[in-house]
């Protein structure tokens, strides 16, 4: 089934591509059918290069574990960090 | 009966005379033909899709499927040009039975043309082939799999489809629905109210539910491919359609 059910997420850094790096502004995580990967249903993340979900995009699209597994790696990354650091993880704007 | 047939992109004036383009289909061994408008699924303006519509040229009907993103996404691959609709909530409905006109009116206007032209659409495009049937004056429509004619989305979807139920009295034309049994979007009681709606409504049509199928069973290059439902389900379009648009 297609679930439609689209998470939007506002962020802040970058990402690259085959011809360089690129500011990253938006986010969709969704549940649903993949391009690519060989699953019937996978956890997609498309990162935008443009606040309005457009321009470029880096998409991942990952089975339901190892999403899981991605998200709880991400906060333990985080965790581990001493906190002055991760509250200093704002973007610098040049 | 297979018909030698050319197939490519072309551009069409599209809904608010936007100028859009499509992947069009013909068979090129006879001098008349109905035609079917080919409406994309979710994930977009895909290679999967296009093959249906030489599938169709080759069985004598001309075929179009409209980029529905291309406002959106112009040159985008079809998968990005997807993630950007979908991150934009989908096509405006009114927006998509304007590129359907579109595309029929580029249809009825070819040489060789019998002036009849029908709809399919799979996954949302199955919601909006029925939406394209009570909007516009077409002569057959199939809708494959599609959610959201009965029932809303699910809270928090981001998608601005709604339910069109209540479009069915001006439904225009014969419907073809074909479903998965084990499908969520639409469920079985969501193709039992639509097939209520319309035979209380003395609409003409006739759905068929496959066993062992859920979303997505025509899909050649997806896991969720059921060859079974697939092979039965064209062969059911292909009847429909010949009673309907054949000359």
């Amino acid at each position: 089934m297609c679930t439609y059910l689209t998470q939007h997420v506002t962020i802040e850094g970058s990402g690259k591509f085959a011809d360089g790096w690129s500011g990253l502004h938006n986010a969709t995580v969704y549940f649903d059918h993949p391009v690519h990967a060989m699953a019937e249903h996978t956890l997609n993340i498309d990162f935008f290069t443009a606040p309005d979900a457009t321009g470029r995009r880096i998409a991942l699209e990952l089975t339901a574990d190892t999403a899981r597994e991605l998200a709880a790696a991400i906060e333990r990354a985080i965790a581990s960090a001493p906190t002055e650091i991760v509250a200093a993880s704002s973007i610098t704007r040049r | 009966m297979n018909h030698e047939l050319r197939a490519g992109m072309v551009r069409f004036e599209g809904d608010g005379g936007d100028e859009i383009e499509g992947y069009f289909a013909r068979p090129t061994d006879i001098s008349a033909f109905g035609a079917v408008v080919m409406v994309h699924h979710l994930p977009g303006f895909d290679d999967a899709t296009k093959a249906m519509a030489r599938k169709l040229a080759d069985q004598g009907f001309a075929a179009i499927v409209p980029n529905l993103y291309v406002r959106e996404a112009p040159g985008a691959s079809a998968d990005d040009a997807a993630a950007i609709a979908r991150a934009q909530g989908g096509v405006p409905d009114d927006r998509l039975v304007g590129d359907v006109d579109g595309a029929a009116t580029y249809l009825r206007a070819l040489d060789g043309s019998n002036g009849k032209v029908g709809v399919i659409g799979h996954c949302s495009g199955g919601r909006q082939s029925f939406l394209a049937a009570c909007k516009l004056e077409l002569d057959a429509a199939v809708d494959c799999y599609g959610a959201f004619v009965v029932g809303n989305p699910p809270e928090g979807s981001g998608l601005s489809a709604r339910p069109i139920i209540d479009l069915a009295p001006q439904l225009s034309c014969p419907l073809l629905g074909l479903f998965g049994a084990e499908d969520k979007f639409p469920s079985p009681d969501q193709v039992a109210e639509l097939d209520r709606v319309l035979a209380d409504l003395g609409k003409p049509h006739e759905f068929h539910s496959f066993d062992n199928a859920g979303h997505g069973f025509f899909a050649v290059d997806r896991p969720s491919y059921r060859v079974e439902a697939a092979n039965e389900g064209w062969r059911l379009i292909f009847d429909f359609y010949g009673r309907l648009l054949a000359s």
